[in-house]
């Protein structure tokens, strides 16, 4: 499915960050913006709502935690008990080290890949990039347009808010 | 934070003490006395004291530990009447946790110097307020080391003789001891440590008030300089501190991990008490510019910090357990199951409410954010590393002797006494630092 963008291209952060609370205030709807490093409070500005991310960090450590206690008790308990230190075969302050690991373990790598999975950042044939100098010195607002979008009210309106060109861009698979 | 040129105005506001919170905070101290008083009718007039000490004698006969030193020296000593022990030792433990919880004021803020933090900028003068009982904190700190030679009620390393060879007294391991834990040492350390820490603090508050007055930057570049100072003095010194006024209690055991252990909980303590009065203020009216940013990040500390403290705790914990070393594990002994187990139900109670608490509750960031969240959580905190210092002065001191209505007597007493000399401290100045370089960083701060 191929989508058509408007790219506003800007120079300055700030710049950025006001052009995106008042092109939202005239009714457009933004897709996205690409920046070269990371803006403080452009989440706010775009409406982003919060990540759900950490909903599933719980459950990914919760699974961490099940699974390096079940193992050991499994383990150590009931395949092969061992007596260790005179210490009973399931002692439970001996797992913890093991059970905070596997919590941390399961967390960190299903949190990451669930973001590159929800974010399409996995490897790829082609990346999709709408303009390359956003990976440089470049703002890029980008703002999905069809053929019935009013492309010179629009120009008009980005180019009113600091853009410095305002270009169109198709692209498939995005 | 949209609008990075926005400026929003900043006046100076001073904190007012009404008579209302003054005498409220009376009214704190008196009920610590009216308890103090019952606490000690009920310890002289109770019944059942006997019966615990038989159990004390009993279960530490059974601590192995003691066992070759034991053999040693010929008479245990006995001490005061409970009554007065248990209000000496209750004296030191109060005195400990809250000169420990202000020290982390000035600690807190020379940090945030250090790592030239902006959003903490809001809460900086409350900081300097917290550090307002480290002054009687010394002078209580010595007399009640005084008043420990009455009878040696709190250490046992000071009993007459305990370190002379042919001594009735005589003890092989203190006596090894002998060449740091001796009482003109140990009075120039904790004279030296307190010492350090008071200076420091009249300095940064000096040249906080001073940049308030004038404005500028070089206060704060100043300021930064005193502040790495301190913190390399403070992390020598807490250690230190930690090992002379908690872990010489029970002196013939020893941890690597304790002075960590101690300043994880004195810290999480302090950052608890300062959420809680800017909480506190930020309800009364005052401050402004506190926002939910900052409380997120207070809540963050606590919520990481009371990990950290468990961290630290079962560090500990878990190599005594599983080495099982007589001389090491007898500390654990005496908490999980000796005196018949008179502190198994607090050992536990400790861990639930100074980590699954806080973990559970500040979990998600709209907790972190909500004023009732933080505050119950700090209230839990401070009560629960004040129940941590209880565990760990009690079983070394009292024996099975303990109790609770003596010791929150006194600890109402310290609240109440504490909390005059901090709003006292807090009113001096304007809750807003006017004129730090960073105060428009803290107001725009976002999370």
């Amino acid at each position: 499915m191929t989508k058509r963008f408007a790219l506003g291209i800007f120079e300055d952060e700030d710049v950025l960050l006001h052009a995106v609370e008042n092109v939202r205030e005239a009714g457009v709807k933004i897709y996205e913006v690409f920046t070269p490093f990371p803006i403080h409070g452009i989440d706010d500005a775009l409406g982003i709502e919060r990540s759900r991310l950490p909903i599933a960090a719980f459950f990914f450590g919760l699974t961490g935690l099940a699974f390096a206690l079940w193992m050991q008790i499994y383990m150590l308990g009931f395949d092969w008990p061992m007596i260790i230190g005179g210490k009973p075969h399931i002692a439970l302050p001996a797992f913890i080290p093991v059970s905070f690991e596997l919590t941390v373990l399961f967390c960190c790598h299903g949190m990451v890949i669930t973001f590159y999975t929800i974010s399409k950042l996995y490897p790829r044939w082609k990346t999709p990039v709408l303009d390359v100098r956003s990976t440089d010195d470049k703002f890029v607002m980008a703002i999905e347009v069809n053929e019935n979008t009013d492309m010179t009210k629009l120009t008009q309106i980005l180019r009113e808010n600091g853009a410095s060109e305002v270009n169109q861009k198709e692209m498939s698979k995005f | 934070m949209a609008t990075l040129t926005h400026q929003e105005s900043v006046t100076a506001e001073y904190l007012e003490v009404t008579p209302g919170a003054r005498k409220n905070f009376m009214l704190i101290i008196i009920a610590g006395v009216v308890v103090l008083v019952v606490g000690i009718i009920v310890s002289l007039f109770g019944g059942g004291g006997h019966e615990a000490a038989e159990g004390a004698a009993a279960a530490h006969g059974a601590a192995a530990g003691h066992g070759a030193a034991a053999a040693g020296h010929g008479g245990e000593h006995h001490g005061s009447a409970p009554w007065l022990k248990r209000i000496i030792v209750s004296l030191w433990h109060n005195n400990v946790f809250f000169t420990g919880v202000s020290a982390i004021g000035t600690v807190f803020m020379a940090i945030q110097y250090v790592a030239y933090a902006g959003w903490s900028v809001v809460v900086k003068r409350i900081n300097e307020a917290l550090s307002a009982w480290l002054v009687p904190g010394l002078v209580i700190m010595l007399v009640v080391f005084g008043l420990n030679f009455i009878n040696n009620d709190l250490f046992h390393w000071t009993v007459p003789g305990i370190m002379e060879k042919g001594n009735a007294n005589y003890d092989a391991i203190i006596a090894g001891k002998s060449g740091f834990l001796n009482i003109p040492f140990y009075l120039i350390r904790t004279v030296i440590y307190l010492g350090l820490w008071i200076y420091f603090t009249k300095r940064l508050r000096d040249l906080s008030l001073a940049e308030d007055l004038n404005g500028g930057t070089s206060y704060f570049h100043k300021s930064i300089n005193v502040s790495a100072l301190f913190l390399v003095f403070y992390a020598v010194t807490s250690s230190m501190s930690a090992w002379d006024w908690v872990m010489s209690v029970d002196v013939h055991w020893f941890s690597t991990m304790f002075g960590w252990y101690v300043f994880a909980s004195w810290w999480v303590s302090g950052i608890a008490a300062v959420t809680l009065c800017a909480i506190l203020l930020k309800q009364a009216g005052y401050l402004p510019l506190l926002k939910e940013g900052h409380l997120h990040d207070l809540g963050k500390f606590m919520f990481g910090f009371s990990i950290f403290w468990t961290y630290v705790w079962f560090s500990q914990f878990m190599l005594i357990w599983y080495a099982n070393l007589p001389e090491e594990s007898v500390y654990f002994n005496q908490r999980l199951g000796g005196f018949n187990g008179q502190y198994t139900w607090l050992f536990f109670a400790n861990l639930a409410v100074n980590f699954v608490f806080p973990f559970l509750v500040l979990m998600t960031r709209d907790a972190k954010r909500q004023m009732i969240m933080l505050k119950i959580v700090s209230i839990a905190i401070l009560i629960g590393h004040w129940s941590d210092f209880y565990l760990m002065f009690m079983p070394g001191t009292m024996k099975g002797d303990n109790g609770f209505i003596i010791e929150i007597g006194i600890a109402l007493i310290f609240l109440g006494s504490f909390l005059i000399l901090m709003t006292k401290r807090l009113a001096q100045a304007s809750l807003t630092p006017l004129h730090h370089p960073f105060l428009d960083e803290s107001v725009h701060h976002t999370t």
